[in-house]
């Protein structure tokens, strides 16, 4: 346990001194201040506009930090041989395994923290600055404590991710790594089509086949609420626990496999 | 008492090939024993299969056959790790940490508090030469023997019982090579077990109670340097000054061979059975003055050259299974062929 919170910390230390992540927080920022002034250019300063691309930039940015670290961190760590000095000490391969994702994890939470400061800080400005009869006309309130439910869900989509691309830098390239869990992501997110592709295709084996797949491909649709939290619909609590429950099994579940692969490979 | 590394019949293939992969054997049944408190030698030239033994004693590859002990411990055995200490071939760290923070990790890895992490950092940056203004740098800006300083240092970091080295000396200027001389000397006279790799002779010489040579991923020869008879002077190499012609041609049948350097100057070869100072007491007479006396032996290159074409013949001859060369057989093969040189 000392171990792998270790291993964490160091990740952590490495990815902040490493400064692509930070330049991609930035931006994140900038677009939401940029969502600004595109509602200022919209009839009715409409407050959606930026709930919408703030919420947007933290699930896209949040998915280049994932991929990019959860596959930098790992690859790198083999492909640059400080793997040898580290592995030589008293730490198993499953603690190495389950430490770097713990602090990518932690990184992660970092930078989805500032995203998320830097949307509220733009919704409070808008707020306080907008008269009241328009502010009264909203869906629902500037500063809503409502996207955190949407915020939350995309910080587990986005911890599924990372441990999709832990699980594809323990055994290829980085490139490859990354081209994957991106691929993954996309079907992941148009997944709900397959399990409904009996309605679309005849074809027996077919069906089957999309049918396995939707049982074996992360379910990254149901982490996405935004339309909902934008829009001031409900969104239940126990909807929430039900998916960050899928996300947790689903999360364990791959880093099973990354262990158990992790765990026979050799280091050239 | 036990053996504080036991290597048994250990072999590695690795897959090799694009499309049809095939086995390629980088180690081919190697055994050894090491005993607490030795300084052993592991030579061989490059592609010998020593970074490859390193690297399954760490558990960083897996073997093929074969297994291993150290101190007594199973490979494998995350515990004895704590007892172990591995600088590993061109060591490579991560570029964003400091040489300070890079240790303290490795020392709380260890399980050494807070303070005792920065203690034992101090000290053993302070052994390898770091000096306190480079420390808090960031390690990409350091030069590649400075980075192989800082491996030296985590690999002494936890006090280690056993501690492996892969090329010590390799990108470490003059004085760091006889830095790290020293270091292993220290380390040795601590009790510690040493078992590192080279293909310098000479490194083997200054430090090693015993040797192992690999080449081929093969055991070629083990023992004490000194008892491994293709490393034991073969004859003596005397270089002289002044000397003038009328006086070489009277020596000439005392000397095996004469090769002329500079006007008046010769490198003379002299047989094993001479006696040199006789010979070098008639030149002094002479007129002549000493430059450099000394034993003639085979370089570890000569000993590879020599050991890869019998293996290669033996292979040939089709011998096959286990070429386990140390003891008698090596000797007598080595043997044959002082006398081929002789011949010369
Ligand atoms: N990952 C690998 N895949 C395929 N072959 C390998 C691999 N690693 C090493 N080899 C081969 O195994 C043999 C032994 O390599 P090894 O690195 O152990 O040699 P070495 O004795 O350490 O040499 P050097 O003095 O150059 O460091 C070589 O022929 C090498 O090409
Ligand atoms: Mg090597």
């Amino acid at each position: 346990m000392r171990a792998i919170s270790w291993i964490a910390v160091n990740v952590f230390k490495e990815s902040v001194r490493d400064r692509v992540p930070y330049s991609l927080v930035l931006f994140a920022v900038l677009l939401m201040g940029a969502s600004y002034l595109i509602g200022q250019l919209t009839a009715g300063q409409d407050v959606k506009i930026i709930k919408d691309l703030g919420l947007a930039a933290i699930a896209i940015f949040g998915l280049f930090i994932a991929i990019f670290i959860g596959i930098g961190l790992v690859s790198k760590e083999v492909e640059r041989r400080s793997i040898y000095p580290l592995l030589a000490k008293p730490i198993s391969r499953p603690q190495f395994i389950v430490g770097k994702y713990a602090g990518l994890v932690l990184t992660l939470a970092a930078n989805v923290a500032v995203m998320t400061l830097a949307l509220y800080a733009v919704l409070a400005y808008l707020t306080y600055t907008e008269s009241p009869e328009f502010r009264d006309a909203w869906d629902a309130p500037g500063v809503d404590p409502q996207m955190l439910k949407a915020i939350v869900l995309i910080f587990v989509e986005l911890m599924v991710v990372t441990a999709i691309a832990l699980l594809f830098s323990t055994f290829s390239t980085p490139i490859l790594a990354a081209a994957l869990t991106f691929g993954l992501y996309v079907a992941g997110h148009f997944n709900t089509d397959l399990r409904n592709f009996d309605q679309v295709v005849e074809s027996r084996p077919a069906v089957l086949l999309a049918r396995a797949a939707y049982h074996v491909l992360p379910d990254l649709s149901a982490f996405d609420v935004k339309t909902e939290v934008v829009h001031g619909l409900p969104v239940t609590f126990g909807y929430i626990g039900t998916t960050l429950a899928y996300g947790l099994a689903y999360i364990t579940a791959l880093i099973l496999t990354s262990v158990v692969i992790f765990s026979r490979r050799d280091f050239k | 008492m036990a053996a504080a590394i036991r290597i048994d019949a250990l072999t590695k293939d690795y897959w090799v090939g694009f499309w049809r992969k095939r086995p390629y054997r980088a180690l081919d049944t190697l055994s050894l024993e090491v005993q607490p408190g030795e300084v052993f030698g592991f030579l061989g030239p490059n592609g010998a299969g020593k970074t490859t033994t390193l690297k399954l004693l760490m558990q960083l590859i897996f073997p093929t056959s074969g297994q291993a002990e150290i101190l007594g411990r199973p490979l494998g055995d995350v515990g004895a790790r704590q007892r172990i200490g591995y600088l590993p071939e061109n060591p490579s760290f991560y570029d964003y940490l400091t040489a300070e923070e890079l240790l303290q990790y490795y020392a709380r890895l260890f399980g050494y508090s807070g303070t005792d992490a920065r203690r034992r950092t101090a000290t053993l940056l302070d052994r390898v030469g770091i000096g306190a203004e480079r420390r808090g740098q960031q390690l990409r800006k350091y030069s590649k023997g400075m980075v192989q300083r800082v491996g030296i240092a985590q690999a002494l970091l936890n006090d280690p019982d056993v501690i492996f080295l892969d090329e010590p000396m390799s990108g470490l200027d003059p004085l760091g090579r006889r830095d790290v001389r020293a270091l292993i000397l220290e380390l040795r006279d601590e009790g510690r077990t040493v078992f590192f790799s080279s293909h310098i002779l000479a490194d083997a010489e200054a430090l090693c109670n015993r040797v192992a040579v690999v080449s081929g991923g093969r055991l070629a020869a083990e023992g004490r340097l000194s008892e491994i008879l293709a490393f034991q002077a073969r004859g003596w190499e005397l270089v002289v000054a002044d000397v003038r012609p009328e006086v070489l041609a009277r020596l000439a049948p005392q000397i095996r061979r004469s090769t002329g350097i500079a006007a008046h100057r010769y490198a003379l070869e002299l047989p094993i059975e001479s006696r040199p100072a006789a010979i070098l007491s008639e030149l002094v007479a002479a007129g002549a003055t000493l430059v450099s006396l000394n034993p003639l032996r085979d370089t570890l290159e000569d000993f590879f050259v020599r050991r890869v074409a019998e293996m290669r013949d033996e292979a040939r001859e089709g011998y096959g299974g286990n070429h386990r060369m140390s003891g008698a057989g090596a000797r007598e093969g080595a043997q044959k062929d002082d006398e081929g040189h002789a011949r010369d």
